[in-house]
């Protein structure tokens, strides 16, 4: 039996997407909570996403990179759907990477510019993503009622972002900052349940393919799993931090590792809602699936490549595991 | 064809882009070797000042990569948006190299650099010039990707049409195609003229500033070394690819040299306007016989002229134009660098003059850089893959009125971030690397380092 190469290809490209979302989803949340921090407290933040930040907008390319290679007629379809939200967050990127080196090297009101407009670009960047990510799940079905569902995806990522950088805050941080990023992650982790809760009774009424998925009897109970799962994992960081804000003893990765239970949940829910469609209701992963030739000659290098990408990014991890300095992160 | 339409519009964005994203891989490629070197040299000596020198050029260094970052995913996006009749017609060649670059250096180069910027007192020594090289190891990588994909669009080879589709034959043909080899060593050639111009510039806008100091005339010496080893290699090297180029690209040559009609004993035009209306050159300034004496060692050989090409044939002005600056300013950076040998001889202190000079070339590289770029795919023109891809039929659909806009919003990100990068850059190196921090552990760590090196 020779192996089915597109569903090879689907999962390769769906971790690189998740990867993505988890790693720019905390330095992104870390960028958005800039405005809630004072000016040294923003150095520490800064600092703490320093070494990574650079490696996980790689992923970003990487899943867009295999996207085009292995469904090119679906990228075509998406990024010409998309093209203005992905505009807009390619411009909020670049504000962020180039404000994120400037502020280091600046002083004064410069440095003040450069901190605006690195939770400015990390903002613009989230909410084009959320559009996106809304639109990408009803097909791209045009007016005003699935425009709003958008809006409304695009406010919930938001809150997971936030959720995923506070949490990361509490790993990494210590002292005064810490005990604001506790506060910030519970309002974070409320946002995310409401924006969680509201998304999923929207998508279902928005599209058919995945209410007839999601509600048929008996399938149902067992898909059941994921949201209580979901609902395990947000009550586990509403505890854990709350043992933390207490001084109680707790793990620091707790409420972080939460928070990547939640996202990985919700995923996997999505590509279980999506699935096998690689654009929604037209256009399946093996209709749309490039020459076999492509798709191995990627795949023989991905396969050898991948295991040492993961293990060197687990290296850097643990090289700078631990709470960071207030330094400015030089 | 109209200036404002949908391809026009496609294409001034996609070459907005990918210029702006030029610039900064061009400097990081043979910055980061520089690095290296700076590198070893305090893991050699454990003198404090090539740490320092180090780290301030680690910031030059992890600036520039940043903003080729973020302009690197932009490319990543556009490909597909602007372009989606190239991804459908040759995605399985395209593809793979793209997909390669990512797996292959993007995560490399990163990851250490993260290393590489906060890691020095977190993990030992040789780890740290590990990761030092590491990184210059992944953006040469990229290079090697990125101009194998670029020179398959230029001279195709190895592909084949297997179920309807253009997919990759023989992949070692499609990588090593024939113009691959001279386009990577001028391409790194270029990256190290670039990166040594740039850090003999700002060491000289240093020590204009600060005359005393030592670090920063050290990296002087070290540009101005590279530079002046560099450039006739470069001009070699070019000389080498042009001769391919005549091979395998020969319309590309007549843009260059403006011959507009096939003939015998052609002369080199030196200056001229070329005129596209009447296919013929004004005020034209020639050497008799020159172009068939360069380009086939003969003073009567017969070269190809635009003629031979119709319909097919590039725009001669810009292609004209653009190399002449290439060329103008590759033989300045020649004058420039061996000047700034001789005068340094021997350890003589650098004058004022020659301090202004360099300052004044700092990024005189990427002019020369531009410069080719603009000839050598303006020239490949009406094609986008030579022989297999017309450029108007690559174009997607995408309306002008999105077209524009988001061509708007890049127009002014791009201004602002190349604004902010060199005035931060110039302030960086206005104040010169720090002195030498307290640092024995991290010193004798070096130390050792060196000693296992």
């Amino acid at each position: 039996m020779t192996p089915d190469l597109a569903l090879v290809f689907t999962v390769l490209m769906g971790l690189a997407i998740l990867a993505y979302v988890v790693l720019d989803g905390y330095d992104l949340g870390v960028g958005m909570l800039m405005p809630a921090a004072t000016e040294r407290e923003q150095d520490s933040m800064v600092a703490s996403i320093g070494p990574f930040w650079d490696a996980n907008e790689t992923w970003l390319a990487l899943g867009v990179g295999l996207l085009l290679v292995g469904f090119p007629q679906a990228y075509g379809m998406i990024l010409g759907a998309l093209y203005l939200p992905v505009a807009v967050m390619l411009i909020g990127l670049m504000f962020r990477g180039a404000a994120y080196e400037l502020r280091i090297k600046a002083e004064g009101w410069h440095r003040e510019l450069w901190n605006w407009l690195f939770w400015f670009g990390s903002f613009l960047a989230s909410l084009a993503q959320g559009l996106m990510l809304g639109r990408y799940i009803t097909g791209f079905e045009p007016g005003f009622g699935y425009l709003l569902f958008a809006v409304l995806v695009a406010g919930g990522l938001c809150g997971g972002y936030v959720l995923l950088g506070a949490t990361w805050l509490v790993m990494k941080t210590e002292g005064k900052l810490r005990r604001k990023a506790i506060g910030w992650a519970r309002w974070g982790l409320l946002w995310v349940a409401l924006g969680v809760a509201l998304v999923s009774v929207a998508t279902p009424a928005a599209s058919e393919t995945v209410r007839d998925k999601w509600f048929d009897f008996p399938r149902t109970l067992p898909l059941m799993l994921l949201p209580a799962a979901s609902v395990m994992a947000g009550i586990g960081v509403w505890r854990a931090s709350g043992r933390l804000k207490r001084g109680e003893h707790a793990p620091q990765w707790a409420p972080f590792a939460g928070a990547v239970a939640i996202y990985v949940l919700a995923f996997v829910g999505l590509a279980y809602s999506l699935f096998p469609y690689v654009v929604m209701d037209r256009l399946t992963i093996w209709e749309a699936a490039a020459h076999p030739s492509s798709l191995k000659a990627v795949l023989a290098v991905a396969l050898v490549v991948l295991p040492f990408i993961v293990a060197y990014t687990a290296f850097s991890y643990r090289v700078f595991w631990g709470k960071v300095g207030s330094g400015t992160g030089e | 064809m109209d200036p404002l339409d949908a391809v026009a519009l496609a294409r001034i964005q996609f070459g907005l882009n990918i210029a702006f994203h030029i610039l900064f891989p061009t400097i990081t490629i043979a910055l980061a070797w520089i690095l290296v070197y700076f590198r070893v040299r305090y893991a050699r000596t454990g003198d404090g000042g090539w740490l320092a020198t180090y780290r301030l050029w680690t910031k030059v260094f992890a600036l520039s990569f940043a903003m080729g970052v973020v302009s690197g995913i932009v490319m990543a996006f556009q490909f597909g948006a602007n372009w989606p009749g190239y991804m459908n017609k040759v995605g399985n060649i395209a593809g793979p190299l793209l997909a390669y670059e990512i797996l292959t250096a993007f995560f490399l180069e990163a990851t250490f650099l993260g290393v590489m910027l906060y890691g020095m007192n977190r993990v030992p020594g040789w780890m740290h010039l590990g990761a030092t090289v590491l990184v210059a190891i992944g953006t040469t990588i990229s290079a090697f990707w990125i101009l194998a994909l670029n020179s398959w669009m230029q001279t195709p080879l190895g592909h084949v049409v297997a179920d309807g589709q253009i997919v990759a034959g023989d992949w070692w043909q499609v990588i090593f195609n024939p113009s691959f080899p001279y386009r990577l060593v001028h391409m790194m050639l270029a990256s190290g003229l670039t990166a040594s111009f740039l850090v003999a510039g700002l060491s000289a806008w240093r020590l204009l500033q600060s005359a005393e100091d030592v670090a920063a005339e050290k990296t002087l010496r070290t540009g101005v070394g590279i530079a002046a080893l560099l450039v006739p290699l470069q001009i070699l090297i070019g000389d080498l690819h042009g001769l391919n180029t005549l091979e395998h690209q020969p319309a590309k040559i007549a843009a260059i040299e403006a011959i507009w009609k096939t003939e015998k004993a052609v002369p080199l035009v030196l200056l001229a306007i070329p005129n596209d209306e009447k296919r013929s050159n004004d005020f034209a300034l020639e050497i008799p016989k020159g172009a068939s004496l360069i380009l086939k060692h003969d003073p009567d050989a017969e070269l190809q002229g635009i003629d031979a090409f119709a319909p097919d044939t590039p725009p001669v002005a810009p292609v004209f134009f653009a190399f002449r600056v290439m060329v103008g300013t590759g033989l300045l950076m020649l004058l420039l660098s061996w000047t700034g040998v001789w005068t340094l001889r021997r350890g003589a202190r650098p004058p004022r003059w020659l301090l202004w000079a360099f300052a004044g070339f700092t990024f005189s590289g990427w002019v020369a850089t531009l410069a080719g770029w603009l000839v050598t795919e303006i020239g490949r023109q009406p094609w986008l893959v030579t022989g297999v891809l017309r450029t108007q039929d690559a174009a997607g659909a995408t309306s002008e009125a999105a077209l524009g806009a988001s061509l708007t919003g890049y127009v002014i990100t791009y201004g602002l971030m190349l604004g902010a990068y060199t005035v931060v850059l110039t302030h960086l190196a206005g104040q010169g690397s720090a002195p030498p921090e307290p640092n024995p552990a991290g010193a004798a760590a070096g130390a050792a380092a060196g000693a296992a090196v």
